[in-house]
């Protein structure tokens, strides 16, 4: 297969990849995108789906970071600082993703209590969910309707932008819908 | 051509079959993917070592898809380098999909084919994975089956070809492993506090044996078995891997057995994390072609990551970061991280962390047997014994304090030994002693505008002197970054290689989509993510990077 799609020129390349996308488009759907379900695992190692992953109806943040990814730990520790506040007001609820592979994975769950984080954490080690995410790098955030549906998402942090998140899960939380 | 056809028929066929099923629950596919382009303007920069690029401009690029509907799923990635950047395998050439796949999921049973990432406990028997940004894709072509037949038992099944650039390796790859989860299918452990785990993996590689020197083993078995056990705060893990006789170019053709053995405690609780962990690694370089021993790491079936911390910062990112050596090593790392609680004298209002760390890996103990015509052991080891020479060791303490809600700081201490002939294969180069010292500042000016300063300083006598590095990064959120650093090699001892490294970033983020506009000197270094390493030339000039997802 490889051997045969070096001899292709760019232009039956484009075709092919036109001729899946139309046949796709059809059933393309832009908003209210599912969330896959990709076997994973909890903080603790066991196995988890992420089709279970659930908050009762009420909005949900999943932030995809490393241990080795400083601007991830900057945007997780200026939220839980407020995090209590959040979960008050909004009922929200915030999926902390590992991405660390087998170099680190082991120093995740000890990392999580020693700066108290009250999130649920998940653990990705081989980028499984990543891949099917279409995340490109950590920090990666989405946030999540009440029906489970993906409705925003946002690649890096810089300071302040846990503001915007959480304007838009009081949106969501009040029932408003994000454009 | 037929088999691009094959793909979209399969996709087809899986949208109407699978439609009939799942019509009442979903009555839509969604199709989703992600970009990413970054090219390179090169500029001639004699000082700084920067090869000349006769292109003068190079982009590597990629864009990924995936469709699924119900059960079904199916994707592909395109992937474009004219050239590859500096720093990637010249190999990467041209346009390709080497990327493709369907799978389709029952409830106790999934089967994909084409291309797919995988990996069997820790990784160290199989992992394929992909680190798009160091050029590191071995990922799977053939055929890959799970099943589970009763919660918390798992079975997984695969045969396939392994990734080598826009080709693939000559090995075929077996690969078989279980997995349980004792609490979960027997009934009355499932409330217990003590949690185990348990599983195995056997891999096998077939390659035809073609040396004219020696008779190879065409089958290479390999064997790992693997247990977690756990406590409430406590829990205590370990993997260990047998290779049976695999010669290859990496090992001088000889006929030992390789073995892994890895451990890892951890306790924690609010507040307060240790993880203790060490690792035996000999003889373990295991690629699915026993011809390759190419320092990019290709076509690795196993996983060996260096048992260190991964730096963040510049200069103790990517001057002297430490790469597990699969031929032998032995290596310990402690990790401590403590909360000093807010609102108490020492803690201050929004509390204090500490995070301490120490690393340290040697040789193992062998001794030669000289039996390169007899029976080609080469070698016999002393199990987790230390030999007496130290490639690398690493102490480096953090302490980082939120003062105010406008103020934050960290100030990290490193202290470096690293031995640069072992490491990075340079014969006559000395061991690095060398101590980082480094102050991370935030300042928040409103909800919206920061200012971040690190000041980084390196000390040594030995390799290049010492590094002073000024890193500034000014953000507006949610849209704007403007980031500007300077490293100057101040204490080299040769006066005309005492050069600074300017460098600027813009950076424009809308949601999921990123655009990066950089310009000035990067210097030569090895850039490292997750467990893997590139060697990055010097180079000068303008880059464009555009990440995006959808």
């Amino acid at each position: 297969m490889v051997r045969i799609l070096k001899h292709f020129t760019m232009n039956k390349i484009a075709l092919i990849v036109g001729v899946v996308l139309l046949t796709l488009s059809s059933a393309f759907v832009p908003d209210g995108r599912q969330l896959p379900g990709i076997g994973i695992k909890d903080i603790d190692g066991s196995p988890f789906n992420t089709s279970e992953i659930s908050n009762d109806g009420k909005p949900i943040i999943i932030s995809f970071w490393a241990t080795w990814c400083s601007p991830c730990k900057r945007e997780l520790n200026a939220i839980a600082d407020e995090y209590d506040d959040w979960v008050e007001e909004t009922g929200v609820k915030l999926i902390a993703v590992s991405i660390d592979d087998s170099r680190n994975v082991q120093k995740v769950k000890p990392y999580v209590n020693g700066q108290s984080w009250d999130y649920q954490v998940l653990l990705d080690p081989n980028g499984d969910f990543k891949r099917a995410m279409n995340v490109n790098n950590v920090p990666h955030t989405f946030l999540l309707n009440g029906k489970k549906e993906i409705v925003w998402q946002h690649n890096s942090y810089s300071p302040g932008d846990e503001e915007e998140l959480y304007e838009l899960v009081e949106k969501l939380s009040a029932g408003e819908s994000i454009d | 051509m037929r088999r691009i056809f094959g793909l979209v028929l399969a996709v087809f066929l899986g949208q109407y079959s699978v439609a009939q099923e799942a019509e009442k629950k979903e009555s839509n596919g969604e199709l989703h993917g992600n970009f990413d382009i970054q090219a390179q303007y090169y500029n001639i920069d004699s000082a700084i070592g920067a090869p000349p690029v006769d292109e003068r401009v190079r982009m590597n690029a990629f864009g990924n898809l995936i469709y699924t509907k119900g059960k079904f799923t199916a994707g592909l990635r395109f992937e474009s380098y004219q050239n590859a950047i500096l720093g990637f395998n010249d190999l990467y050439r041209g346009n390709g999909i080497p990327y493709r796949f369907f799978s389709y999921k029952m409830d106790d049973l999934e089967i994909t084919v084409g291309n797919f990432y995988e990996q069997f406990g820790n990784g160290q028997i199989l992992r394929a994975y992909e680190e798009r940004g160091l050029g590191v894709d071995n990922v799977f072509d053939g055929v890959r089956v799970k099943f589970t037949p009763y919660k918390g038992i798992q079975f997984k099944g695969l045969i396939a070809k392994q990734r080598w650039y826009f080709d693939q390796s000559p090995g075929i790859v077996r690969g078989f492993d279980a997995d349980f989860q004792v609490n979960e299918f027997i009934e009355p452990l499932s409330t217990a506090k003590t949690k185990i785990s348990l599983g195995g993996s056997a891999v096998s590689k077939y390659q035809t044996d073609e040396n004219t020197r020696f008779t190879l083993p065409e089958n290479v078995l390999a064997l790992s078995g693997r247990g977690k056990l756990s406590y409430e705060g406590f829990s205590l893990a370990g993997e260990y891997t047998h290779k049976f006789n695999d010669p290859t170019l990496d090992n001088g053709f000889i006929y030992k057995d390789g073995q892994t053995l890895f451990l890892s405690g951890s306790y924690s609780t609010k507040g307060l994390g240790i993880n203790v962990s060490a690792k035996h690694t000999d003889n373990m370089f295991f690629r699915s072609d026993r011809d390759n021993n190419s320092v990019f790491n290709d076509v690795m079936i196993n996983y060996l990551p260096a048992l260190t911390r991964q730096h963040t910062y510049n200069l103790a990112a990517t001057l002297y970061p430490y790469a597990t050596q699969p031929r032998g090593e032995v290596a310990f790392q402690a990790d401590l991280i403590y909360k000093i609680k807010k609102k108490t004298a020492l803690g201050g209002k929004y509390g204090t962390t500490i995070a301490v760390n120490y690393s340290v890996v040697h040789n193992i103990d062998t001794t030669w047997l000289n039996d390169d015509l007899g029976a080609r052991q080469g070698y016999e080891t002393n199990f987790f014994g230390f030999g007496d020479r130290k490639y690398f060791s690493d102490f480096n303490i953090e302490i980082s304090r939120k003062f105010n809600k406008k103020f934050k700081a960290k100030l990290t201490y490193i202290n470096f030994i690293y031995d640069m002939e072992i490491v990075q294969g340079l014969g006559g180069k000395p061991v690095v002693y060398a101590d980082i010292v480094v102050a991370d500042l935030l300042y928040k000016f409103n909800r919206k505008t920061a200012l971040r300063v690190e000041l980084q300083s390196l000390t040594t006598q030995q390799d290049q002197g010492n590094w002073a590095t000024i890193v500034a990064e000014f953000t507006r959120s949610p849209h704007w970054v403007i980031g500007l650093i300077n490293q100057y090699n101040y204490g080299n001892s040769d006066k005309d290689l005492r050069l600074q490294y300017p460098f600027a970033t813009v950076t424009y983020v809308k949601n999921a989509n990123r655009l990066t506009l950089a310009y000035g000197r990067q210097r030569a270094g090895i850039f490292c993510v997750g467990g893997v390493c590139r060697v990055v030339p010097a180079s000068n000039g303008m880059s464009v990077g555009i990440t995006s997802s959808f």
